[in-house]
């Protein structure tokens, strides 16, 4: 068994985006605030800290999580993909990227990782997605600018279980 | 539909051309402002902010809070007093405001101190330990009762809470209410609500002492006539207030106006830390402290004759400003004036504007700004209008409608509508979004007995706002003496650069609208490139761009003002290019054509020069210019409209300058058993002028159409009549998610070009928040034959409006109940009441209840408590719920002690987690065997604790008396019997114990 | 919005957990999903010494499905048991109620026994507990002991768990066979918290009906032999005797008709 001190930053180390990373962090830094400032990932937005918004959603072992909701200490040994592993390079615009582009799926952007991400877990899962299953996990990742149509259009391009126009 | 990057005519403006925005946020490579790297040793602050809607500050300790590891400064509002001025409003008041509190708090979330420390985790760490004692006083919510003689007062120096009241007269409406057949009146409440960015505000600032200014980066969104209110509060010229904006804005929809005072509060506290300060303001501040729309009460007449022709309107506005007047405040009501007749041919109207202050968040700018409120009057009375006709509510409207041929038309209160087609709108819509088969669907559901209504909306949408509109609010003497306001002056930049691209830095500071892709389609198209030869920044520093009062992106300025701006300043650059060019090609500059890269003899495309070629001349080889003209190429057009004139001697102000038109209907059902209010289908039509974008405008509809869906059906910010603030997170203010959303039809009509913009186009991010609300609550008032709609809509508030009386008790259970132990929080205060046996004798009870050390047993989680006289005690509780604790400093009064029969309590908790004020009586009555202490109690909760806990409040409540009760039972009578005690107990021995 | 300072014990085994609770009590709280606590936390609702954070212990994270019914650990997410087969079809009330229990984004980290542990009185699990008459399985360094959800779910946010005590198991019992099953919530938002959530088992026309969002802590009742004649006034002195309360969300009233409404809809289409 670990204790952790308060105050005092141990190391954390897991995999960011397939690659491995070492970090510092207090007992009490949440992942969210560990991936922007002590590592630089700030593609992972925050935007209520109480797990409502789904800005902050990134994937753990595969799974989409609100990283607000999470200690940095937890992540330790884990995978841990956020936007800036969606696309590798310049060149590489995945295909849920090339979707929102294509639809003006968005505007301001803020909310944009946090919706990848969501979607990203669903691709992972291989299989397709009526656009009723799209809406309801994007239920948990608020948009204020497009009124979500472009949104689920786009995700639907990418996942969706017909095709359409 | 997808968009495209290729256009096969040339010519971008129109296209559905993709973002230029989108690589770098699809990547997650914006560069919001939290995400900009810091000067080393920047500090991060933290704010203190009241619990108390209204409560006098007697001291604040900070010394405890210096004590904390990590914490550099902590500033509170006599610290930043030397170094300000108040922030001044558009008129005349003596209210002395500068972003935190001095003196006094006057709602709650209002900033008293600022923490700054070396991160944000320890900064919030030593707010606990600033010690404030308050005193509190009554607060007032509402604006009527703010208006009354009794009200408690905000601030004091202004005399009332009525900080303006104005009477204007347009045309002759007194005449036309006695000469007209008939006359009617509704009152409307309209709610608070605000569109939440996802991003809240941001700011790093920083003192800078060798000029005496300051250094700010924040996502502040303009207007930047608020530079000078900034500048001046800070006591330095306009030049030495820097101000910054990041890259990409995360969202503003208005909010990130009134961030300013917190700029100013920012930048003090850099000076007196001596180092940069950043804040990012988390989500609780900003639900409780930001900014929200004004909610407003109306109560509106129209004077109309038999055959449907309304000839009058009358209005008294009560505007809600909350605590505070932040600049531009209380523009969004004369931002509407103009069009107070909106859409409608009615030659006389009366408005009479009451600005009201309450303790509640001060508001700012939300989309819509003041249409939202003021249309929900006019059209609620148009429907009214109708029905007391036994008309259908479109004919009446259509009746009315300003008629194609009368444009530009002048309205009583001033605006100058530029264009339209109403008609044709209201045409195409009734066809496209099938009218006939939704009344059909109505009267087939009504012939089944389901509650289903058919609601309509209509709306003038203003764009691009009159800087002097404001001014409407003075006399006409006043304004005399202050000399003219008026005009909105856009500016733009554009340079060609030595190997020939163009940059262009516009005044925009856009929150995700898709500006780069518009100035840079409106850009490329002027000068003939390709898009991806255009680089657009629009990342505004104030001692580097070019900007005017007006520049910022707000009340729809963008496609009229900002687009001329960037079309003059593109005309410009060519003219330049052109007079190069011919010099070389030997034809006239008017002669040249810009196409495909290329400047091309019209009559001999054969002679032609690279753009890029005469874009480098400038630069490489001065002596090739013409005589006189400058090298390189770099021109700035400063553009204003001259239909943007000062408020008449006679009160008219043609508000703004572009305005668009929108007309909606939709089919709504309300479930009688849940009130749920189910929208079957919903039309929206807009004639914005021309359309530089569709996949950007159709974005600007959705979007608006959601937010004001969610202002319709979800979204209110909530006070307590005693001021407590309960909307203050997510969960509790609620925004409608993917499942929740409704996909409008949109329907494809007219686009007339503004006469008066240089591309004909008008705004379009707001027609929906002046709609829809209205077209929502006039189906629903259609569905169930009510008049007095308020939203949002809430299920259990449209339940009671289409429910009788609720079915009664059965005799058991009412004699079952006993004393009643429930809560009641429906009003200002959780109010309750029971009573326990205690098998002891009254005086037992009596002496535990004045006795200190058996009271500090038996007050849930009391460590320590003092009895400083007879009836006075105070002590450190630790109370809560479950997990959630929090310490609070306690001080008990008790008060007409009657041995051993009964006493008055009064108290009140203070701590990180909120406050409490509370009374109650206790009544002890003796019995055979024992004593029935009874007591009632009322409980006013405010702070952290209201604000997000708001859900489980009363129970929390009622535990905690619960436990008090079972502690005195156990202290005053140790024998007793345990009793399984608490509502849920009684409750399971009620339902057998099965459970 | 950042947590107060505390300490993070990283627990390998149950016996580390109850050692640090024998020592911290109420000072400690367990972290497992944290899809409540760390918001609290970040809120300063709770402000901690010690979290101790049990996702590092084996053989927590197990689903049993038995004849009796599913016993999951302390560390089983709610997006694995409503994504277990056997035991969904073997409880489809869990399965319909989950998909009420937050986004996917919160179930794919939050537990099931933390959703017990932390008794919302609007939360769906202990609901489900109540009306199928499960039990937690508590550990201590004292000891481990079952304990009913009538005698766990004690109030708002309270439990019968000691300080000392974690759980460590939940069991939900089958209801009898044949038994028909239902749920219905009705919320303010897909996700939102229950305003009021109804769960019934009936077999026959014998209906038991379970109740949350209403009183401190969900509600059990075996309302006997009903039929639509009797139901109505069964469900009006029922909804009467909760009482309900007045929130931003809806009023005490509202949540008394939507158990004498929606009730009723819910009833009837089970026992059909």
């Amino acid at each position: 068994m670990k204790i952790l001190k308060d105050g005092v930053k141990a190391p954390v180390t897991f995999s960011l985006n397939g690659e491995d990373i070492e970090g510092y962090a207090e007992p009490r830094t949440l992942l969210s605030d560990f991936l922007r400032h002590e590592l630089g990932a700030s593609g992972t937005h925050v935007a209520c800290e109480h797990g409502v918004c789904g800005a902050c959603t990134v994937s753990v072992d595969g799974k989409a999580v609100r990283s607000c909701l999470m200690l940095a200490a937890q992540a330790e040994g884990k995978d841990v993909q956020t936007i800036e592993g969606l696309s590798k390079g310049d060149e590489d615009f995945g295909d849920l990227q090339e979707a929102f582009h294509q639809r003006f799926a968005l505007q301001c952007g803020f909310c944009t990782p946090g919706m990848l991400m969501t979607l990203a877990s669903l691709k992972g899962t291989g299989r397709s997605y009526s656009e009723a299953e799209i809406r309801d996990a994007l239920s948990g990742n608020i948009c204020r600018c497009t009124g979500y149509r472009e949104i689920v259009d786009a995700a639907l391009d990418v996942l969706g279980d017909q095709v359409k126009a | 539909m997808v968009g495209t990057t290729e256009v096969d005519d040339g010519r971008y403006v129109g296209k559905r051309v993709l973002r230029v925005e989108d690589q770098t946020l699809l990547r997650g490579r914006g560069k919001f402002v939290d995400d900009l790297p810091v000067a080393p040793g920047t500090l991060h602050a933290a704010f203190l902010r009241s619990p108390h809607a209204h409560a006098r500050i007697v001291s604040i300790d900070v010394s405890e809070a210096l004590k904390v590891k990590g914490v550099k400064a902590v500033v509170t509002g006599e610290d930043i007093r030397p170094y300000t001025r108040p922030l001044i409003v558009g008129f005349k008041n003596p209210m002395d405001y500068r972003g935190i509190a001095m003196g006094k708090v006057r709602y709650v979330g209002e900033p008293v101190a600022v923490v700054c420390a070396t991160d944000r985790y320890r900064a919030e760490d030593a707010l606990a330990r600033i010690k404030v004692e308050y005193e509190p006083l009554a607060a007032v919510v509402d604006p009527v009762k703010a208006c009354e003689d009794d009200a408690p007062v905000l601030h004091e120096e202004a005399g009332s809470n009525r900080v303006s009241r104005r009477v204007f007269t347009h045309g002759e409406p007194m005449a036309a209410f006695a000469l007209a057949d008939r006359s009617t009146e509704i009152t409307i409440r309209y709610p608070r609500n605000s569109i939440t960015p996802m991003e809240t505000y941001g700011i790093v600032a920083e003192y800078q002492p060798d000029t005496g200014g300051y250094d700010v980066l924040s996502n502040f969104q303009g207007p930047f006539s608020v530079h000078t209110v900034m500048a001046i509060a800070l006591k330095v010229p306009g030049a030495k207030l820097r101000h910054r904006s990041p890259p990409n804005s995360g969202g503003s929809f208005g909010a990130k106006l009134t961030i300013f005072p917190y700029i100013v509060v920012l930048a003090v506290c850099a000076r007196l830390a001596g180092r940069p300060v950043k804040w990012i303001e988390d989500r609780l501040e900003h639900l409780s402290s930001s900014s929200v729309a004004p909610n407003r009460v109306t109560r509106i007449r129209a004077a109309f004759d038999d055959d449907g022709t309304v000839h009058g309107l009358r209005m008294e506005h009560f505007d809600d400003h909350g605590a505070y007047l932040r600049a531009p405040m209380p523009a969004p009501i004369y931002r509407m004036h103009g069009l107070s007749t909106n859409c409608y041919r009615i030659p006389n109207v009366e408005v009479i504007n009451n600005i009201c202050m309450t303790n509640k968040c001060p508001t700012g700018a939300v989309r819509g700004f003041g249409g939202p409120q003021l249309y929900f009057a006019i059209e609620r009375v148009m429907a009214k209008v109708a029905d007391e006709l036994g008309r259908d509510p479109l004919d009446v409207m259509s009746q009315n409608l300003i008629r194609a041929n009368q444009f530009p038309y002048r309205a009583p209160a001033g605006a100058l509508i530029d264009s339209g087609d109403y008609q044709q709108v209201v045409a195409d819509t009734v066809e496209q979004g099938g009218l006939e088969d939704l009344k059909r669907r109505r009267d087939e559901a009504r012939a089944e007995g389901r509650l289903y209504g058919i609601g309509y909306a209509m709306a003038v949408e203003p764009s691009q706002s009159n800087m002097g509109y404001i001014s409407t609010l003075k006399t006409a003497e006043e304004r005399e003496k202050a000399g003219p306001k008026d005009g909105a002056v856009a500016s733009c930049t554009i340079s060609v650069d030595p190997l020939g691209s163009v940059s262009v830095i516009g005044d925009s500071t856009p929150q995700g609208q898709g500006h780069q892709t518009t100035l840079s389609q409106i850009v490329a198209d002027e000068l003939g490139i390709s898009i991806d030869k255009v680089q657009v920044n629009l990342e505004t520093d104030t001692q580097k761009d070019n900007w005017s009062l007006a520049a910022g992106n707000y009340s729809c300025r963008f496609s009229p003002a900002s687009v001329s701006a960037a079309k003059t300043a593109a005309e410009r650059v060519r003219q330049k290019m052109a007079i190069i060019a011919s010099r070389y090609m030997n034809v006239t500059a008017e002669e040249l054509d810009f196409k495909d890269d290329w400047i091309i003899a019209r009559n001999n495309p054969e002679n032609r020069l690279e753009f890029r070629r005469v874009g480098g001349l400038a630069h490489w080889s001065p002596s090739s210019l013409p005589d006189g003209m400058d090298a390189g190429i770099r021109e700035v057009a400063y553009w204003n409209a001259p239909e943007l004139t000062p408020t008449s001697a006679k009160d008219e102000i043609n508000t703004s300058l572009a305005y668009g038109f929108a007309f909606d209907f939709c089919g709504v059902e309300v479930d009688p058993d849940t009130g749920e209010v189910r929208i079957d289908r919903y039309v929206t039509a807009h004639d914005c002028g021309t359309i530089l974008n569709p996949g950007l405008a159709e974005g600007q509809i959705r979007g608006s159409f959601a937010s004001a869906l969610g202002a319709s059906m979800y979204e209110e910010f909530v006070y307590k009549d005693d001021g407590t603030f309960l909307s203050g997170t997510f969960a509790d203010y609620l925004i409608a998610t993917a499942p929740e959303a409704v996909d409008p039809i949109m329907v494809e009509t007219v686009a007339t070009p503004s006469p008066f913009t240089r591309l004909g186009a008008k705004g379009i991010a707001e027609g929906n928040q002046y709609t829809t609300p209205v077209c929502l609550a006039n189906a629903v008032a259609d569905a169930i034959g009510r008049e007095d709609i308020v939203l949002p809509l809430t299920p259990a508030k449209v339940f009671e409006w289409v429910n009788g009386e609720e079915e009664a008790p059965p005799p058991d259970v009412a004699e079952d109940e006993g004393p009643d132990d429930r809560i009641d929080y429906s009003g200002d205060a959780l109010r309750g009441s029971g009573s326990t046996f205690v098998p002891t004798t009254p005086e037992q009870v009596w002496d535990t209840l004045m006795n200190p050390d058996e009271m500090a047993a038996i007050i849930p989680g009391c460590k320590s408590l003092d009895q400083l006289a007879d009836d006075h005690f105070t002590g450190t509780v630790s109370m809560g719920v479950g997990p959630v604790k929090g310490t609070f400093d306690a001080d008990i009064r008790l008060a007409n002690l009657d041995k051993p029969n009964s006493a008055d309590i009064t108290g009140s908790l203070i701590g990180s987690l909120g406050s409490s004020r509370g009374r109650g009586q206790v009544t002890l009555e003796p019995s055979d065997d024992g004593v029935t202490v009874s007591y009632t109690y009322e409980i006013h909760l405010s702070g952290t604790v209201a604000s997000v806990g708001g859900r489980l409040l009363s129970g929390a409540a009622r535990s905690l008396v619960n436990q008090f009760f079972r502690a005195l039972v156990r202290r005053a009578a140790p024998d007793a019997k345990p009793q399984k005690d608490g509502l849920l107990g009684r409750m399971r021995g009620w339902l057998g114990g099965t459970s | 919005m950042k947590p107060a300072p505390f300490d993070l014990c990283l627990a390998e085994s149950v016996a580390d957990v109850t050692a640090a609770l024998a020592e911290h009590g109420e000072a400690a709280r367990i972290l497992a999903g944290g899809q409540s606590l760390m918001a609290m936390l970040n809120m300063r609702l709770t402000e901690p010494q010690l979290v101790i954070d049990i996702s590092g212990i084996p053989d927590l994270d197990r689903i049993e499905v038995g004849k009796d019914g599913i016993t999951v650990g302390a560390l089983v997410r709610q997006a694995e048991l409503a994504a277990h087969e056997e035991a969904m079809a073997a409880l489809p009330i869990i399965a319909e109620a989950l998909t009420h229990v937050g986004h996917m984004q919160t179930r794919n980290r939050g537990t099931v026994c933390g959703s017990l542990a932390h008794a919302d009185p609007s939360a769906e699990l202990p609901l489900l507990l109540l009306l199928l008459g499960g039990h937690v399985t508590l550990a201590s360094a004292r000891g481990t002991r079952q304990v009913a959800a009538s005698d766990f779910l004690v109030g708002m946010l309270s439990t019968a768990r000691a300080p000392d005590e974690m759980v460590t198991h939940a069991h939900f019992p089958l209801p009898p066979k044949g038994a028909r099953s239902g749920f219905r919530e009705i919320s303010r938002r897909h996700g939102d918290f229950a305003i009021v959530a109804l769960g019934c088992i009936a077999q026959g026309n014998s209906v038991r009906l379970g109740i949350g969002g209403v009183a401190d802590a969900p509600v059990a009742v075996d309302l006997g032999d009903v039929t639509p004649e009797t139901l109505p006034e069964a469900l009006n002195a029922l909804a009467w005797r909760l009482g309900g309360y007045d929130d931003i969300h809806a009023t005490a009233r509202y949540r008394r008709e939507l158990i004498r409404r929606i009730g009723r809809d819910l009833i009837l289409e089970t026992i059909a």
